[in-house]
């Protein structure tokens, strides 16, 4: 499924909507989410899962190529956790 | 930068804010849409949400675990798992913005 598929769906559950604010809709939800993160906040949806922020140290890395050494900077990655009820639901027969 | 934890109450009041709809069909919104993408997802499809992420899920196969505290050996049955990985904007954007 595709954001396109996702927002077809919601339009067509809600028809008194127009389209356009149904793409409002759905970029504002994920928007929201990648602000958020950019704050260093978590956002945390029981039953789909959590997003947040983690911290890599700084390293020194290796060029694959060449073999050299270069310093890797302290940066910050979004890293998700799935929520337990869509775990359950993803092994259900 | 105190860290803060947002739900799903502060994703409608996103919405309500930027559409003009009732703060109710605003969280109904936000309930769908996690509702979608968690009903592809069971049903084995990858969920691809462009500038955002793709969440998929993948087989692991059965294999031996071993209880770390008593060492005593565990089957671990095949199951799916969920993975998600960020796009390019969502890592550039939370790098920039947790910036030291």
């Amino acid at each position: 499924m595709i954001r396109s598929e996702l927002i077809q769906k919601i339009a067509d559950e809600n028809p008194h909507l127009y389209q356009r604010d149904v793409e409002r809709i759905v970029n504002t939800i994920f928007e929201e989410i990648i602000s958020a993160m950019a704050r260093g906040d978590r956002v945390e949806l029981r039953g789909f899962g959590a997003f947040s922020v983690k911290k890599r140290d700084a390293r020194v890395g290796r060029n694959p190529r060449t073999g050299e050494s270069v310093p890797v900077e302290e940066k910050h990655v979004p890293f998700f956790k799935t929520g337990k009820l869509l775990r359950d639901r993803l092994n259900e027969e | 930068m105190a860290e803060k934890t947002l739900t799903r109450m502060d994703l409608s009041e996103a919405v309500f804010r930027e559409v003009g709809l009732s703060r109710n069909e605003s969280a109904q919104l936000v309930e769908s849409v996690l509702g979608h993408m968690s009903d592809a997802l069971a049903s084995g499809d990858s969920v691809k949400i462009s500038s955002f992420g793709t969440f998929s899920v993948r087989s692991k196969s059965a294999r031996i675990g071993r209880n770390p505290k008593t060492g005593e050996e565990v089957p671990i049955h095949p199951r799916r798992v969920l993975t998600f990985r960020p796009s390019h904007l969502m890592k550039e954007r939370v790098a920039e913005g947790n910036k030291t």
